[in-house]
């Protein structure tokens, strides 16, 4: 039996045809490169959030971080859904607080740590199956329709980030679906972000008065992050890797 | 010529019969919302098409405007439990399984997505006086966003 098409026009009368496609501005923006060479990028503001023309990231002020405050991880596991098992080997790695002793000085700090949401995610160039990737928007991410949990991306990654779902979940979050079998890790609350809001680890951080975590876009130079990392001096966790993470922590 | 006609028409009623009865045809629930406007004919070849096309939309574009999404299938073909609460895929008589057992075909996306509407929705299946319809289609359009 011939199945029918999935742009059968006589059925579907609200899709456009390629032709319509090809002809609408908003939708195609092509340039050319040299002759009979041409750039065609497809989606832009036409339909699609992930905009190239942003790098969402986050600024860390480690000073305004406290030890006894675990706001933003509980935060984030409310807002997915994760919980831990209490095994550490197995844990769930969205988001954990990590303190610091500087073995000279006695200093104590601690930091929130989670994906990093590198420029150059080595999560990305390990994984055999494309299912790590970086969005246009600089949110590295796991498509678990084609992740294989192989768990290369977890060796690959130098601030172990992501985990391994071990066991069957059920009652997942409708915008966070996760299951066995599969890698995680933050996702900057990307569902949040393409409607316009925040991550919960900053809402909740921000509502305990702490205020240590800023998120916003890097690339717009008018936006408060960008303004703060202009003004105080930050660093990115392991820039001898030269990962150019999307998270800067500043007064580490 | 009579024998032919009553024969045919023993058959007649045995299939009648047989269809409401002893049907080997799956029961399939009703939706809580608005029917599809491309038919159920079309959504049953094709929902996993339109379902995986936009899957990919919204995960790797992060487009969230598509018009088919996983989330809505879940909240608008929900099946209510003994407890008036929705089922999951688990029990037999959930949307997706009562078709897909007749089927013999295994469902994946509940192995990471729920097979349950979310909290909102389940809510306001379960107010009183019962939610119009208009009312199921604003919030349904607002999974969407």
């Amino acid at each position: 039996m011939k199945l029918p098409a999935l742009n059968n026009a006589a059925v579907r009368p609200a899709e456009i045809n390629r032709r319509d496609f090809f002809k609408s501005g908003a939708a195609v923006a092509s340039v050319t490169l040299a002759p009979g060479v041409t750039l065609m990028a497809f989606g832009g503001e036409a339909n699609a959030n992930a905009d190239a023309g942003k790098r969402w990231g986050m600024l860390i002020d480690v000073n305004k971080c406290s030890t006894d405050c675990k706001a933003c991880v509980t935060a984030c596991s409310d807002e997915n859904g994760w919980k831990l098992d209490g095994n550490p080997d197995t844990d769930a790695q969205w988001i954990r607080k990590v303190d610091l002793t500087h073995k000279q000085t006695g200093r104590e700090a601690s930091l929130p740590m989670m994906c990093q949401h590198c420029e150059e995610p080595p999560c990305v160039d390990v994984c055999p199956t494309g299912a790590s990737f970086k969005r246009a928007d600089g949110i590295v991410l796991v498509d678990k329709h084609t992740c294989i949990g192989c768990r290369y991306c977890m060796m690959a990654c130098p601030f172990k980030a992501r985990s391994f779902v071990h066991e069957d979940v059920e009652d997942q979050k409708a915008h966070a679906p996760r299951g066995k079998g599969t890698v995680e890790s933050c996702t900057l609350c990307v569902h949040r972000v393409d409607k316009g809001g925040t991550p919960a680890c900053v809402e909740a951080c921000s509502a305990t008065g702490h205020g240590a975590m800023m998120f916003g876009d890097l690339n717009d130079p008018t936006s408060d992050i960008a303004a703060a990392l202009n003004n105080y001096a930050s660093i990115g966790l392991r820039d001898d890797l030269r990962l150019n993470p999307g998270v800067r922590y500043t007064n580490l | 010529m009579k024998r032919l006609i009553a024969s045919l028409l023993i058959i007649c009623g045995l299939a009648v019969s047989g269809a409401t009865a002893g049907s080997l045809y799956p029961e399939i629930p009703k939706a809580v919302g608005a029917a599809h406007p491309e038919g159920n004919a079309y959504m049953r070849i094709n929902h996993m098409r339109l379902l995986r096309h936009d899957r990919d939309e919204t995960m790797r574009l992060g487009n969230r405007d598509t018009q088919y999404s996983l989330k809505e299938c879940v909240a608008c073909h929900a099946v209510m439990g003994p407890d008036a609460l929705p089922i999951s895929v688990k029990e037999d008589e959930h949307f997706c399984k009562s078709c897909h057992e007749y089927a013999a075909v295994k469902i994946d996306c509940f192995q990471c997505h729920n097979s349950k509407p979310d909290e909102g929705f389940t809510a306001l299946l379960m107010q009183t006086p019962v939610a119009s319809e208009s009312e199921i289609a604003t919030y349904l359009d607002e999974v969407l966003q």
